[in-house]
């Protein structure tokens, strides 16, 4: 009996997933005659696919219920995050097998392995403005973009080179980040949403359409890669010094976020998206607490766009879309907002699986968005989870 | 004055089309007190669906005014059956999971609609058949008014007037109002709020299927992204008249509508959609209730 | 206990919400370490009040100041929350307001933090100095939860604390922004009898061990009479009577308005 209701679901399900695909599946547009083409063929596999997910999602979710009933799963899933010696050795796995990567890997692998350190940094800075502090920042990529046009015309007009650039992108993206926090102060979560991401987009415009200043949708090109002491690099070498820069930039950034975390401004962030009111009732200081954040957050983003100018050496207005802004937040939300292993890993696993499964390249957005719903749905804390802080030894034997 | 006119009238005609996908999220915010991310896509949907459904129709031959009428109903249908399927799987389980969770769930679910678009069928403009007939009798005013803004504009009236009626005339639009007052009281009244809430997405996804059809086959051409922008500017229209409010939503269509038209009319055209966002901006950050929106005092 | 001005003054105190009159001329004094309560029928005011004196709203008129001994007086409306909780004034919330994920102990260290001045740069580099004042967050924080009985539960997340106990985690919380005034808002609602004796000996403790002037507002008309030194009845937004617990008991205008109904109940 609770088979047959179970069939009937998953049957339900295939049918009503055949009918949502059947005019974009079933039915082609031909520029050429004629206008459309079938292919009923997609239909019934969606048909099929629909009715073994709901099956077994149905199957699952039964069995889940009644152990959860048994007693033997918590309500709340098993989080990683509650061992921290595996946790450390994580950490430290990773480092070693970064550092000796390059020395292995061909110039190609260690290009992408560098962009994937920079979403790392990417997702770690926005960690801290959505993960800490609970403000939705959709407009991110904007003060990447700043980061990375800070070096790109400063370079173009000054002649700076990458080591002035980088505290000046740092410094301009946080200054952004203020001038964006400030009117968004009292907005509530998705508003705050919506303005951010009108924020993003502005910037984005202007730089596309602002030739005299940014050279439009063309962009700039031959920005230098950074120098080392005056030594003359081959490409392959200059390729392996700048991934090793972002290395130590997206470890100093797992340091300092860390440390942020653990520290009073870090616990103010927390107790601001958990309870704003209460907060403040309790002596935070909702203005400075807030802009903090969104300025530390850019901070990271302005840095990663120098680099990743200097990695690119060209940069347009088209790297840095919503889409971009998207990509980051999926990374912090399937790593677990708040946790920086998490991200870490969310951010190899987004940025590498599609460089190296080359058939699932194409579908790497689909992919990603269907990622951030499932993960809400199903694992809000992510894949991580994570585990607030003991004080326990802190207190000096206080509590003995 | 001609010039002036034209403006205005294309100020209209796209205003009233923000206004059909602002009520939407107007509608939705009302009942579950969230922004619907995913709903220009929704709309995008819509205006797929319809070119789709016109393609196939045509090739049967059929009237052209037909084909435009099944085609509009097609847009309608499957816009709706999208909106409840994204409101069943992006946002019922998250009901009483913090504010965060269901708008991450429906960015998400923007990025797997839009990205399902694009890989099912084309990432490529594809032209929209230009399916309403030329009206002999607007043909003196044609700098002025075309004969798919005329139609717009009626469509958008009459599609308004029977939402009002049916939010203020139905059972069905009693329970909604109920619904978004108070969930758990309609729930101890017997209201089923899980149905109310999908027959809201329901609706408000019909109008937005409706905009994507006549916004197609106005501009003639469409694409996968076309829902990111129009949903930008339908949230701004929505947010300009005040997100609740019905004929707020059409009020701040009307508005950013016209700003958009004379900017780019008498200012300049690069910038075209800047000026929504920053509209947007300006509005969340000096009257995020909008303009006729109540002011709502924080609770403590 | 009279002598002198009082730790906190209130004049002609009002708050409207565009055209309601929430609060009217309310006039009300608090001494060092005097508990005063604050009763009065449901919207009367008195959460409005509490609201008011926090600065969640700014007051439409009237007069807050703080008077510390020692110290110039402070004028308080018109200030933000955080700024009034550094001048010495915490609250709890009526319906319980903690940082739900937060565990226990950092509830409490969140209220430490007005009273500490580590900045980003601090966190990041890590200073002795800043070590230091971490050290001192973590062991007085510890130490108010053993006040309270709860050192054993400090990892414990917020929200997994049994509803009793987080009333006196808000409590513990509001006890870590070093206050002079402490603001009840209906400590002993959905307590039952054997917890509400125990808040009873708390809130006492709370005043001889710390010499907290304290404000409740409460319902139990029992705790009420039993703690405090004076009581402020308040109806329709305003004051209808004050004076020591026997003199409310015995007058006309409460009994009409407030413990009339209750008797008659």
């Amino acid at each position: 009996m609770r088979v047959a209701a179970l069939l009937k679901r998953a049957l339900f399900a295939a049918l009503w997933f055949m009918f949502l695909t059947l005019p974009f599946l079933a039915v082609e547009l031909n520029p050429g005659q004629p206008a459309v083409v079938w292919r009923g063929r997609n239909l019934l596999l969606v048909g099929v696919a629909a009715f073994i997910v709901f099956g077994a999602g149905g199957l699952l979710s039964r069995r889940w219920r009644r152990r959860r009933e048994a007693g033997f799963v918590q309500a709340s899933g098993p989080s990683l995050a509650a061992h921290p010696l595996a946790c450390r050795v994580a950490l430290i796995v990773l480092s070693l097998s970064a550092l000796i990567f390059p020395l292995v890997f061909s110039s190609y692998q260690v290009t992408i392995m560098t962009t994937a350190l920079i979403y790392v940094v990417l997702g770690l800075g926005l960690n801290i403005v959505v993960g800490l502090a609970g403000l939705l920042d959709l407009g991110y990529v904007a003060f990447y973009a700043v980061g990375a046009y800070s070096y790109a015309l400063l370079h173009r007009h000054f002649g700076l080179g990458f080591w002035a650039a980088l505290p000046v992108g740092a410094g301009l993206a946080a200054l952004f980040g203020v001038l964006l926090g400030f009117p968004v102060l009292r907005l509530r979560g998705d508003y705050l949403a919506i303005v951010t991401l009108g924020f993003g987009e502005i910037i984005r415009l202007v730089l596309e359409n602002w030739n005299d200043f940014s050279n439009g949708p063309s962009g700039i090109a031959n920005i230098p890669k950074p120098g080392l002491f005056g030594l003359h690099l081959s490409l392959a070498d200059e390729q392996r010094y700048l991934y090793y820069l972002v290395l130590v930039l997206a470890l100093v950034t797992v340091l300092v976020v860390n440390r942020l975390r653990d520290s009073r401004i870090g616990r103010a962030w927390v107790a601001l998206r958990e309870d704003e009111l209460a907060c403040q009732v309790m002596g935070i200081d909702k203005t400075r607490t807030k802009l903090s954040a969104f300025a530390l957050g850019a901070t990271w983003a302005g840095m990663a766009g120098v680099l990743f100018a200097a990695k690119t050496s060209f940069i347009n207005p088209a790297s840095f879309t919503f889409l971009e802004s998207a990509v980051i937040l999926a990374i912090v939300v399937l790593g677990g907002l708040g946790s920086t292993v998490g991200v870490i890993i969310g951010a190899l696993v987004f940025s590498l699986l599609p460089e190296y499964l080359r058939a699932f390249a194409s579908y790497r957005m689909l992919i990603f968005g269907a990622v951030m719903v499932g993960v809400m749905v199903f694992r809000p804390q992510g894949i991580m989870g994570v585990r607030r802080r003991s004080y326990r030894g802190v207190a000096g034997g206080g509590d003995e | 004055m001609t010039y002036f006119l034209e403006l205005f009238f294309s100020g209209l005609t796209r205003g009233s089309i923000y206004a059909l996908i602002a009520l939407g999220y107007t509608m939705v915010y009302g009942s579950i007190g969230l922004i619907n991310f995913a709903h220009g896509e929704i709309y995008m949907i819509g205006a797929f669906t319809a070119l789709i459904a016109a393609s196939v129709l045509s090739g049967w031959g059929l009237n052209p005014v037909l084909v435009l009428v099944l085609s509009a109903l097609a847009a309608m249908i499957w816009a709706a059956a999208y909106g409840v399927t994204v409101e069943r799987i992006a946002y019922r389980p998250l009901r009483q999971a913090p504010r965060l969770s269901p708008l991450i769930s429906a960015i998400g679910m923007s990025m797997v609609l839009q990205n399902f678009v694009l890989l099912a069928q084309t990432p490529d403009f594809v032209p929209f058949p230009s399916l309403i007939p030329k009206f002999a009798f607007l043909a003196p005013y044609r700098d002025i008014l075309g004969s798919s803004g005329l139609v717009i504009l009626v469509t958008t009236a009459v599609a308004m007037l029977l939402l009002i009626f049916l939010i203020k005339g139905t059972k069905l639009g009693c329970a909604m109002r109920a619904v978004a007052q108070d969930k758990e009281m309609a729930l101890l009244l017997g209201i089923d709020v899980d149905r109310v809430i999908s027959a809201t997405f329901a609706i408000g996804s019909v109008l937005a299927g409706l905009g994507g059809v006549l916004i197609a086959s106005h501009i003639g051409q469409i694409n996968f992204a076309i829902g990111f922008l129009a949903g930008i500017k339908a949230f701004t229209a929505a947010v300009l008249g005040g997100v609740g409010s019905v004929p707020g939503a059409v009020l701040g269509g009307l508005i950013l509508g016209w700003t958009e038209s004379f900017a780019t009319g008498y200012v300049s055209s690069d910038y075209e959609d800047v000026f929504a966002f920053v509209l947007l901006v300006l509005i969340l950050i000096f009257r995020p209730s909008g303009l006729l929106g109540r002011r709502v005092n924080r609770k403590v | 206990m009279s002598s002198g001005e009082p730790l906190l003054k209130v004049q002609d105190l009002g708050m409207d919400f565009g055209g309601l009159k929430a609060v009217r001329g309310l006039d009300l004094e608090v001494r060092a370490g005097e508990i005063v309560a604050l009763i009065g029928p449901n919207g009367a005011g008195k959460t409005t009040f509490f609201n008011c004196l926090t600065g969640i709203y700014p007051p439409s008129a009237g007069e807050i100041v703080l008077n510390r001994p020692g110290q110039p007086p402070r004028r308080l409306n018109g200030l933000k929350p955080n700024r009034i909780t550094e001048c010495g004034l915490a609250r709890t919330f009526q319906n319980i307001r903690l940082f739900p994920e937060m565990t226990v102990i950092e509830n409490v260290m969140i209220g430490c933090h007005c009273r500490h001045r580590a900045g980003i740069l601090g966190a990041i580099l890590r200073p002795s100095a800043v070590r230091r004042e971490e050290r001192i967050i973590v062991e007085g924080s510890y130490r108010i939860l053993a006040e309270l009985g709860l050192a054993e539960l400090a990892d414990l997340a917020a929200k997994n604390l049994p509803y009793g106990l987080q009333r006196y985690l808000e409590i513990g919380r509001a006890l870590a922004t070093e206050p002079v005034i402490l603001l009840l808002d209906e400590p002993a609602a959905g307590l039952n009898i054997t917890e509400t004796a125990a808040l009873d000996a708390c809130i006492l403790r709370l005043r001889e061990q710390r010499g907290l002037a304290i404000v409740l507002i409460e319902h139990d008309m029992r705790l009420v009479m039993r703690l405090s030194d004076r009581i402020y009845v308040m109806d329709h937004g305003e004051l209808i009577a004050s004076g020591a617990p026997a003199e409310i008991r015995a007058n006309p205008a409460v009994i009409a308005a407030y413990l009339g109904e209750d008797d008659a109940a």
